[in-house]
């Protein structure tokens, strides 16, 4: 099956597409099992008994009403203007018009305006309102599950009605009724049992880390240490388990050793939070972000350090970055005891969280690092920005500072750098189509397609500038692309990492 | 018929004040337990002040989104404010200055609006995927708000209306002191219409005019490492 997904044409002039109505109403990803389902506090399947299901659905709908102002004003406020139709990298790679933002929200809102507003209670067929039944909740599976939460749409709505906001609420809904999706909810089990994302046991992560710091040895004659668990360090490192052993995320792990090793800054590991992704957000559910984000407060805890860093990884910069202060404290300016107790031992001199690219950007500007950028010469470079990265976090003081500072350290240590396409960078980025809690085997069609208005603005810099390096601070991003450049004709080492060119070019003999 | 109209403004108004108040009291209520401004965002109030006023007066986002959509609804929404302006002579005595000095902007604004309404229309219609998106009440409220412009361009261009009646019409109805309206049909189905649109406000997707102050990824100031947000029910999962 998986040899019959092609890349989908390039557009000659890249015109909104034509809609292909339904045609991909059997993208459906695989269904989580009961024990995946009950391991984190779902119900295992859905009731035997429609209506019970039914009844289920409404009520949790109306419990995320009275806790989610987005919601809430976000099924309200569209008027079904158009501005989003023509934004989602899925419709535009699919056609399928219930890729669309306006119709994805749709397929939730029609059962609000029936269940929750007088007028879809009386007039249903003229507002666009809907009984809900069992294919209704099939559709919100399949269509829920073909968005990535990339809020590119957000950024065109004039009410900023963000996709994302609905998607979580519908993934939270059908969860609640033992309906999860197999992906999503069986990584957030391998969290709590093991402590990351991809069931990799602290013995493993021990070994691996002692194997890199070989490897590093014997490529540099240098002693750049990759800590584990070291209490009283200065920094708290973390960064998504994919780190630790997929190509190309491995370079920039070594990227963030060097870099720590150059600026003398004590930093460790954590085995108990070898994570920084967090799939609780894709899935919408609160108390499972919160449980996943809190091993990373124990950790600061327990290790007592000082600073947090994050590494590469969009969402989890996301979560660190405007979610950590809410869920566990990991921040300043807080006036409760609970998040006061953390916030004491954190050093409020500096950013917390902080992100890697921040930590690196920071040094170079003081100085305290030194570069030959002519290692990376081989690379003609150009940087895809993470959209949950781009649309959903910051770095440094400035906003737009998530755009500047990964830009600025590509210049800083390598000499070729080109940019894509204008919209198609910054808060226009294009989704990589695999976020989301999609990044999974049986949707790699809908990822391929979803890829579409990327691979073009590659091809372009490709063919007008012989890019050959397409750089970006993201584990799904970098696991997608080394999946789907290869069915668009590229390379598949043409993903990396920022800390991958940091990592060529650092010197670190003479610090 | 005096009456009759007399008691649905009433009704109309009264559930347009009712309804829409308790929708926005509504929506303050409800937290917003996350931080989700659409970034790169302000950071400081004032900013978002600054944002918020970009959005509902140059609609900036749309902007970015469709040139044709956000010169449409640009050209239809300013020329509902100057209509409304131009119509605030009907309701005060003496007229402001201000009012005065805005007459004529706002009969031209009243065949602009047509304009712009026919042109967010003409999308509906011949673009594929906004037709795709469009309900049946889409189209009617396009319908409605189209037939008030043109019953109310009707009076001024074709058939004038008694506009001394008409204003002491709407003050008696302003100070509970009855006086008859003038009898013509374009006054009193434009009359009906606007009782109409008022009674739908709060139950229809106008909502998007109150819903935009409240909307997470526009109002918030982007600031999650400075301050703690943490929204009631989400505290109590702390204790």
């Amino acid at each position: 099956m998986a040899d019959a997904i092609t890349a989908p044409p390039y557009r000659i002039i890249p015109i909104i597409p034509a809609l292909k109505p339904g045609s991909m109403a059997g993208s459906i990803p695989y269904i989580a099992n009961e024990k995946m389902q009950e391991a984190i506090g779902f119900p295992g399947k859905l009731a035997d008994n429609w209506q019970e299901t039914h009844d289920a659905v409404i009520a949790k709908m109306g419990e995320l009403l009275s806790k989610y102002r987005s919601l809430k004003v976000y099924l309200d406020a569209c008027v079904h203007c158009g501005a989003c139709s023509d934004k989602c990298h899925y419709f535009i790679g699919t056609q399928d018009p219930k890729n669309m933002p306006v119709a994805r929200q749709d397929l939730m809102r029609s059962i609000y305006r029936r269940y929750f507003t007088l007028p879809g209670k009386l007039f249903p067929k003229l507002v666009g309102a809907r009984d809900l039944t069992r294919e209704v909740l099939d559709e919100w599976y399949s269509y829920y599950n073909q968005c990535s939460e990339c809020r590119r749409c957000s950024v065109f709505c004039p009410y900023g009605i963000d996709t994302a906001e609905i998607t979580m609420a519908a993934k939270e809904i059908l969860d609640s009724v033992g309906y999860g999706q197999k992906y999503s909810n069986e990584i957030i089990g391998k969290v709590h049992k093991i402590g990351n994302n991809l069931g990799l046991p602290g013995p493993a992560l021990e070994n691996t880390l002692e194997g890199l710091e070989e490897d590093v040895k014997e490529d540099t004659g240098i002693d750049v240490r990759f800590p584990l668990d070291v209490k009283g360090a200065e920094v708290l490192l973390i960064t998504p388990s994919a780190d630790f052993f997929a190509e190309p995320h491995i370079d920039s792990l070594i990227g963030y050793a060097k870099v720590f090793h150059a600026s003398g800054v004590s930093w460790t590991l954590s085995s108990m939070a070898s994570e920084a992704g967090n799939f609780g957000m894709f899935i919408g559910n609160y108390e499972q972000l919160r449980k996943i984000a809190l091993r990373v407060r124990e950790a600061a805890l327990e290790l007592g350090v000082k600073r947090i860093v994050v590494g590469e990884c969009g969402h989890a910069w996301r979560v660190a970055y405007s979610f950590w202060n809410t869920l566990i404290g990991v921040g300043a300016g807080a006036n409760d005891p609970y998040a006061i107790q953390l916030q004491n031992q954190l050093d409020l001199r500096y950013k917390q969280p902080m992100h890697i690219c921040e930590f690196t950007w920071d040094l170079i500007q003081r100085g305290g690092l030194s570069f030959d950028k002519e290692a990376n010469d081989k690379h003609i470079i150009t940087f895809h920005d993470s959209c949950n990265v781009a649309r959903a976090s910051r770095m440094g003081d400035l906003p737009g500072g998530q755009f500047e500072i990964p830009r600025n350290i590509i210049k800083t240590v390598a000499n070729n750098f080109v940019e894509m396409r204008d919209n198609t960078t910054r808060e226009k980025t294009f989704c990589c189509g695999g976020g989301g809690g999609l990044l999974t085997d049986e949707l790699l069609d809908l990822r391929v397609k979803g890829a579409l208005p990327r691979m073009e603005a590659l091809q372009q810099v490709t063919d007008s500038h012989g890019v050959n390096f397409m750089a970006t601070i993201c584990a799904i991003c970098k696991a997608q692309f080394t999946k789907v450049l290869p069915i668009y004709g590229f390379d598949r080492r043409v993903v990396g990492g920022v800390h991958q060119l940091v990592s060529n070019a650092i010197k670190l003999g003479d610090k | 018929m005096t009456t009759f109209l007399t008691l649905l403004f009433y009704f109309s108004a009264a559930v347009l004040l009712v309804g829409v108040s308790l929708k926005i009291a509504a929506y303050a209520r409800t937290p917003a337990p996350l931080l989700i401004p659409t970034t790169p965002a302000p950071t400081t109030t004032g900013g978002v002040v600054l944002r918020m006023l970009r959005e509902v007066t140059l609609f900036e986002s749309l902007f970015k989104a469709n040139l044709w959509t956000w010169a449409a609804s640009m050209v239809f929404h300013a020329s509902l404010a100057l209509v409304l302006i131009r119509h605030l002579r009907y309701f005060t005595e003496p007229v402001w200055s201000w009012v005065a000095l805005a007459q004529p902007f706002g009969l031209y604004a009243g065949l602009s609006m047509v304009l712009g309404l026919a042109g967010l229309w003409a999308r509906r219609i011949f673009v594929e995927r906004i037709r795709y998106i469009s309900t049946p009440s889409d189209h009617l409220m396009l319908a409605l708000l189209l037939s008030i412009a043109a019953s109310g361009l009707c009076m001024k261009f074709f058939s004038h209306t008694d506009i001394i009646g008409v204003k002491s019409f709407i003050l008696g109805m302003m100070r509970f002191d009855l006086q008859p309206l003038p009898a013509d049909g374009a006054l009193y189905l434009h009359l009906l219409l606007v009782a109409s649109l008022l009674l739908i406000f709060p139950f229809s997707k106008l909502l998007h005019a109150p819903g935009v102050f409240f909307s997470p990824s526009r109002n918030q100031a982007d600031n999650p490492r400075e301050k703690r947000h943490l929204a009631p029910w989400a505290a109590e999962l702390e204790k």
